[in-house]
C-alpha cells in the first residue's frame, strides 16, 4: 500500500501529509510532481493543501491543467483513491472529479481554527473507522472554503449520500453558528459517486498528533488504510 | 567624467554636501556619475549603513557559546543541538506600511523570510509586534481623561489623550490595522509558514507611524548555513527570482525620512509582494544548495542590487562586476540607476562554482524562475557595474560599505513632559466592587483578545505548532524527529516591546523588553537562548532621540547580560515621524528559548477547578510612594483613569534572572500545570486571562499590605508570575521557589465558571468567567465593525 503526495508550485501542506502518512500512518509514500504523469504505482493520492499556482486567478484553476490531474482522472475513474485536503478539495472541484465549486468564505477573511465536522457517511474508504454521525475536530486554514452547487447537484448529493462530512457543534448539532464559511448545508467535505474520491476542506493532517492537540484526524488516515488493506 | 551635481539633486538623494564631498574623494577626486550617486545614496542611507546607530549597537552583548553567527549577517544563527541550528530575525516595514498598509506588512514579512533561507535555513515559524494609533474614541468610567489632560496641557503633550484622536483618525487607524494584518496573512498563509502571533498594540503616537516589526525564525543543519560572501575569482554571479522593475525605488532612502504632508506622492516607493514567488524561491534556493555548486547568496531587499553585490564582495575581500544588459527585466528601456535602485521583491544574488552553473540553473528551471548568470567575481575590491557594455558604476564595495559615513550625533538628556508622581487631582474610586473596572479593562484595546488579528494567520501549517497564539506566553514549536525513541526538542519565541515605559524611562522600558520576552519564552518551560531587536525610533538628528536611542542600547545591554541572551542580530528602524510628531521610543525584542522535550511545555491557562493557584514574585511589596509613582505607568492609568505620570516599575534583574531559572525549573520537573506572566493589567487581568480557554475559574485573595485597592489588582511589578498546580506540589514548589530566591504566594484555587477576587478577605471582583471572556474577545471586532457603519452613514 502507497500513498502519493502531489506537489504543484505553491503547494504548501505536502510535506505535512508526506510526514502523517510516514511517521504517523506508518506507510509508504512518495511525492509526485505535478508535470509528470507516472503515479508511481501509488494506491492512494493526496492532493495536499496550499495555494497551488498562488491560486492566482482562481483556486485550483491552474492546477486542474498540470500533467499529473490527468493521470488523477484516469486514477480515479478505475476506482483509485483519492483525497483532496483545503487547496486539493478546490482542484478536484475544479478537475470536474467533484462537483461544485468552493467560494470565498461568507467573513470575506482567511480563518485558521479547529472546527468540528459531523460524520455523514461512514460507508467511504475515507471514514470507515468513523461512527455514524461521530463529531471529529480538525483545523481548518482557507479563505475560500464556502462551498456551493446548484440545487439538483445538492439534492443529487444528499440523495446519494455524498456528503461526508457537515459543520456541526460538539454536540452534533448543524447550525449556522458552527458554519464558519457559509457553506451550503454546513458542507465540510463529499465524496464522488464511486466515493472513492474525497475532498474536504479541514485537514486531518493537522490533527493526528496528541502533541497538536488532537488526532481526531488520524481517522481518516486510518480508515483509507483499513479500506486499502481490504480490497 | 560627468558635470557636478546641483545641491538639490544632492539634498534629493538624501546626502549632505559633506558626504557628496567624501563620495567625490573616495572615487579618487572625481564627480559621481548618476548612478553612482544613487548607489551611494542607498547605501549611505540609514537604513543600509547604520551611520547613527552603529556606534551604539557595538554596546550590546553578541556572544555566547551557542552563538553561530551573530550581527553582520542576514540573521543570527544559534546551535540548538543534535546537530541543529536557528536562524532568526526581526526587521521593520514601517514606512511602507503606513504608505500601503497592505502591501507594506507584505513585503516586510517576504522580506525576513528571505533574510532567513538565504542563509539555508528553512523557516518555520514567524510572529509580528505591530502598533498602532487608537481605534477607539476614549470613554472612561470616571470621564477622567479630559478632566485630566486639561490639567495637563500647560506643558504641551497631548500624546496621552486618547480622546484627542478624531473619527478621521480612528477611520484610518482601522484601515491601517485591517490593511496591515490582511497583508501579514496574506504573505505568510501562501508561502505556508505558521504565524505563532506577537504582539498589537494601540498608542496615539502611532496614528502617524504605525509600527510592523516582523520576525521570523528558520531551521538549519548546522554545516549546511550558508553566508552572503562572494568568493572564488572567475566565478559567475547569478541572477534569481522575479523580475526587476521599477517598483521600490528609493524604498531605503525614503525609510530614512520623516514624513510630511507629500508622504502620499511616495507611494510608488513602496514594493509589491508575491508570495507564491517567494515560495518557489525558498524551494529552489533550497534545493539548489543541496547541489553544493553555490559559494554565496544574498538576498536583495533594500537598496537591491546595490546591496547584494557590494556587500557580497566586501563580506568575500573580492569585486563583483555585472552586466545590467542580463537582468531580467519587467519593464522596458530601464537605465542603470533604475535597475540598481530596484527594490523588486523576490530576487537573490548568488555566486557558483565556475563550471557548475549548470546544477543550480536546472533546479530554478523546475521550480520556472529566472536564473541568469548577470557578472562574475573579480580580482580587486570593486563593484564594476556595466550598462550596455560601458561602465556606468566603478566603486570600491569598502566605499559603499565601511567608509560608509558613522556619525557620533550629539545626545541631549530628556525628560518626559509628564509628572513624575502621582498628580494630587488623581482619585481613587471608592468602590467596593472592581468588576466593572476590570470588565473596561479586560475590553480595551491593549489587553483585549487579539483572534480577530490571529485567526486570519495559518497557525498549523507544517504542523509544528505545539502552542498556538492565545494558548501560551509565548509560541512553542516542536523539532519533527523520525526517531520515535527520543523526545522531540522544541522552540520558544515571544516578542515584547512596551512604548510607553520607554517614553517615561529608555532605559528601565528596554529593560523590561527583554526580561518580559524572555520571561514569556521561560514560562512555556523553554530555556531563553537569544535575541533579536527591532529599535524603532524617531529623528536621530535630534538630540533629545539619539539619547532615548542610546539609553535603550543601555538598557538592552544591562538586561541581555544580566539574563545571559546574545543579541544576535536586528534592524534599526529611525526616522519615524510624521509633521515632526515622533513615536514613543520603541525597542522591540524577540526571544528564542529552547526545550530539550517539547512535551514537556506547559499552557497558560487552568485546565481544570480544584487546582492551587501560587504567584511566583521576584520582589517584595515596595513603599507607597514607589508604587503610586509606577502605578502611572499601567494600563489601568492610561484606560481608566485616562493619564500618565511616574515610572515603569522597578525591575531587579538578578531576581528576575532567578525567577525564569525557578520557573523552568517547576516546569521540567512537571509540578505545574499551567503557567502565565503577569503583565498589562496586573493580577486582576492575568487570572480571567487563565480563565477563558477552558471556562474555568479562579477563587483568590490578594493581600492589600495597607496599599489602594487598585495598586493590588491593577499594580503592574515586574517579575511576577502566575500559575495553577496539583495541591499536593505546593509545598516541593515552595521549596524551589526558595532555592531560587524567589517569593511563592499561595492565591487561592480554580473553580469551575466563575471568577472571584478579594482583597484582605472582601470580594472586590465577582463575575461569570463568560461575561468576562465576552467583554475581552468582542471588543476588537465590534470596534472595527462600528467603524463600518460610521463609514456607511456618510
Amino acid at each position: 500500500m502507497k500513498f502519493g503526495v502531489i506537489i504543484f508550485p505553491g503547494s504548501n501542506c505536502d510535506h505535512d501529509a508526506h510526514w502523517t502518512l510516514q511517521q504517523v500512518a506508518r506507510q509508504p509514500v512518495t511525492f509526485l510532481w505535478h508535470e509528470s504523469h507516472d503515479l508511481e504505482g501509488c494506491d492512494a493520492v493526496i492532493v495536499p493543501g496550499g495555494f497551488a499556482f498562488g491560486d492566482y486567478l482562481r483556486t485550483g484553476a491552474i492546477a486542474k491543467f498540470s500533467p499529473v490531474m490527468e493521470s488523477v482522472r484516469r486514477f480515479a475513474d478505475g476506482g483509485g483513491l483519492v483525497l483532496g485536503i483545503c487547496n486539493g478539495f478546490q482542484i478536484l472541484c475544479e478537475s470536474g472529479l467533484l462537483p461544485g465549486a468552493l467560494l470565498r468564505n461568507t467573513g470575506l477573511k482567511y480563518v485558521c481554527k479547529p472546527v468540528q465536522v459531523r460524520v455523514e457517511n461512514v460507508a467511504t474508504p475515507f471514514t470507515n473507522a468513523c461512527s455514524q454521525g461521530e463529531v471529529l475536530t480538525i483545523p481548518i486554514g482557507h479563505m475560500e472554503g464556502n462551498y456551493f452547487c446548484d440545487p439538483a447537484t445538492l439534492d443529487q448529493l444528499h440523495r446519494e449520500n455524498r456528503v461526508v462530512f457537515r459543520y456541526s457543534t460538539e454536540g452534533g448539532e448543524i447550525s449556522a453558528s458552527a458554519n464558519p464559511n457559509g457553506s451550503l448545508d454546513n458542507i465540510a467535505g463529499i465524496c464522488s459517486a464511486g466515493g472513492n474520491v474525497v475532498g474536504m476542506m479541514p485537514h486531518p493532517e493537522r490533527a493526528s498528533e496528541p502533541a497538536l492537540g488532537g488526532v481526531d484526524g488520524m481517522k481518516i488516515f486510518d480508515s483509507m488504510v483499513g479500506a486499502m488493506a481490504g480490497r | 567624467m560627468t558635470p557636478a551635481f546641483s545641491a538639490e539633486i544632492i539634498r534629493q538623494h538624501g546626502l549632505t554636501s559633506g558626504e557628496y564631498e567624501k563620495i567625490k574623494q573616495l572615487l579618487g577626486d572625481r564627480e559621481p556619475t548618476l548612478t553612482e550617486l544613487g548607489i551611494f545614496s542607498v547605501m549611505w542611507s540609514e537604513h543600509c549603513s547604520y551611520k547613527s546607530s552603529r556606534v551604539h549597537l557595538k554596546r550590546l552583548p553578541t556572544r555566547s557559546k551557542r552563538v553561530l553567527q551573530g550581527p553582520g549577517e542576514n540573521a543570527g544563527i544559534i546551535d540548538i543541538g543534535d546537530g541543529w541550528a536557528c536562524a532568526f530575525k526581526i526587521e521593520s516595514h514601517n514606512h511602507p506600511s503606513f504608505i500601503e498598509p497592505f502591501q507594506g506588512a507584505t513585503t516586510g514579512v517576504g522580506g525576513i523570510l528571505r533574510d532567513i533561507f538565504t542563509m539555508g535555513a528553512r523557516p518555520v515559524a514567524v510572529m509580528d509586534s505591530l502598533r498602532f494609533g487608537p481605534i477607539t474614541s476614549a470613554t472612561t468610567k470616571h470621564g477622567a481623561p479630559d478632566a485630566f489632560v486639561r490639567g495637563q496641557e500647560g506643558n504641551g503633550d497631548v500624546r496621552t489623550n486618547a480622546s484627542a484622536a478624531t473619527q478621521a483618525d480612528i477611520h484610518r487607524n482601522h484601515s491601517i490595522l485591517e490593511g496591515v494584518v490582511g497583508g501579514v496573512a496574506s504573505y505568510g498563509n501562501c508561502f505556508g509558514v505558521p504565524n505563532l502571533g506577537g504582539e498589537t498594540k494601540f498608542e496615539p503616537c502611532y496614528s502617524g507611524n504605525p509600527l510592523v516589526n516582523a520576525f521570523a525564525m528558520g531551521l538549519v543543519r548546522k554545516d549546511e548555513i550558508f553566508y552572503a560572501r562572494a568568493a572564488g575569482e572567475g566565478n559567475p554571479v547569478i541572477y534569481v527570482g522575479a523580475k526587476t522593475g521599477r517598483d521600490g525605488i528609493h524604498g531605503a532612502t525614503m525609510a530614512s525620512e520623516e514624513f510630511s504632508e507629500a508622504s502620499e506622492a511616495k507611494r510608488p516607493n513602496v514594493q509589491v509582494g508575491d508570495p507564491f514567488l517567494e515560495k518557489l524561491l525558498l524551494e529552489a534556493c533550497l534545493e539548489a544548495m543541496q547541489t553544493g555548486a553555490i559559494v554565496g547568496i544574498q538576498d536583495m531587499g533594500a537598496a537591491g542590487l546595490t546591496c547584494s553585490t557590494c556587500e557580497m564582495g566586501a563580506r568575500g575581500g573580492v569585486g563583483v562586476e555585472i552586466e545590467l544588459d542580463r537582468v531580467p527585466q519587467r519593464e522596458t528601456g530601464m537605465s542603470a540607476y533604475e535597475i540598481m535602485l530596484s527594490e523588486s521583491q523576490e530576487r537573490m544574488l548568488l555566486v557558483a562554482e565556475k563550471g557548475r552553473e549548470h546544477e543550480v540553473f536546472r533546479v530554478f528551471e523546475k521550480w520556472g524562475l529566472d536564473a541568469v548568470e548577470v557578472g562574475t567575481v573579480t580580482a580587486g575590491n570593486k563593484l564594476r557595474v556595466l550598462h550596455h557594455g560601458e561602465v556606468v558604476a566603478e566603486i570600491s564595495n569598502q566605499a559603499l560599505t565601511d567608509d560608509a559615513p558613522v556619525y557620533k550625533r550629539p545626545l541631549a538628556r530628556w525628560e518626559p513632559p509628564v509628572p513624575r508622581e502621582m498628580p494630587e487631582h488623581v482619585r481613587f474610586s471608592s468602590d467596593n466592587d472592581f468588576t466593572e473596572s476590570l470588565k473596561q479593562l479586560l475590553a480595551s484595546p491593549n489587553i483585549c483578545g487579539k483572534r480577530w488579528v490571529w485567526q486570519q494567520y495559518d497557525h498549523m501549517v507544517q504542523t509544528n505548532t505545539v502552542e498556538a497564539p492565545g494558548a501560551g506566553d509565548a509560541g512553542v514549536i516542536r523539532i519533527k524527529n523520525p526517531n520515535a525513541d527520543s523526545p522531540q526538542r522544541g522552540l520558544a519565541m515571544a516578542l515584547d516591546g512596551n512604548g510607553r515605559w520607554c517614553y517615561l524611562d529608555s532605559r528601565l522600558g528596554a529593560m523590561h523588553a527583554v526580561a518580559e520576552a524572555a520571561r514569556k519564552v521561560a514560562c512555556s518551560g523553554a530555556t531563553p537562548v537569544g535575541a533579536t531587536n527591532c529599535l524603532n525610533f524617531g529623528n536621530p538628528e535630534k538630540p533629545h532621540i539619539m539619547w532615548q536611542f542610546s539609553q535603550t542600547i543601555d538598557g538592552i545591554t544591562k538586561a541581555c547580560e544580566e539574563l545571559e541572551i546574545p543579541i544576535t542580530g536586528g534592524n534599526v528602524s529611525f526616522y519615524n515621524e510624521t509633521l515632526g510628531e515622533g513615536i514613543y521610543p520603541t525597542p522591540v525584542l524577540g526571544v528564542v528559548g529552547m526545550l530539550d522535550d517539547v512535551s514537556k511545555a506547559v499552557k497558560m491557562y487552568f485546565a481544570a477547578p480544584g487546582r492551587t493557584i501560587v504567584l511566583l514574585r521576584a520582589g517584595e511589596a515596595a513603599d507607597i510612594t514607589d508604587v503610586e509613582s509606577e502605578f502611572g505607568s499601567s494600563e489601568y492609568a492610561k484606560e481608566i483613569l485616562g493619564a500618565l505620570w511616574g515610572y515603569p516599575p522597578e525591575l531587579d534583574l538578578e531576581k528576575e534572572a532567578a525567577l525564569q531559572k525557578a520557573v523552568i525549573e517547576l516546569i521540567q520537573q512537571g509540578l505545574v500545570d499551567s503557567v502565565h506572566d503577569c503583565s498589562d493589567g496586573g493580577l486582576a487581568v492575568a487570572l480571567p486571562e487563565k480563565a477563558f480557554a477552558k471556562g474555568v475559574g479562579a477563587r483568590v485573595n490578594l493581600a492589600l499590605n495597607g496599599l489602594p485597592a487598585e495598586f493590588a489588582l491593577f499594580g503592574e511589578d515586574a517579575s511576577r508570575i502566575m500559575l495553577s498546580c496539583d495541591p499536593a506540589n505546593v509545598s516541593r514548589i515552595q521549596q524551589i521557589a526558595e532555592e531560587h530566591g524567589i517569593g511563592a504566594d499561595v492565591l487561592g484555587e480554580t473553580i469551575p465558571e466563575r471568577l472571584e477576587i478579594s482583597l484582605d478577605g472582601h470580594v472586590v471582583v465577582s463575575a461569570a468567567v463568560a461575561d468576562l471572556h465576552q467583554a475581552y474577545e468582542s471588543a476588537l471586532e465590534s470596534s472595527l465593525r462600528t467603524d463600518t457603519e460610521l463609514v456607511s452613514a456618510d
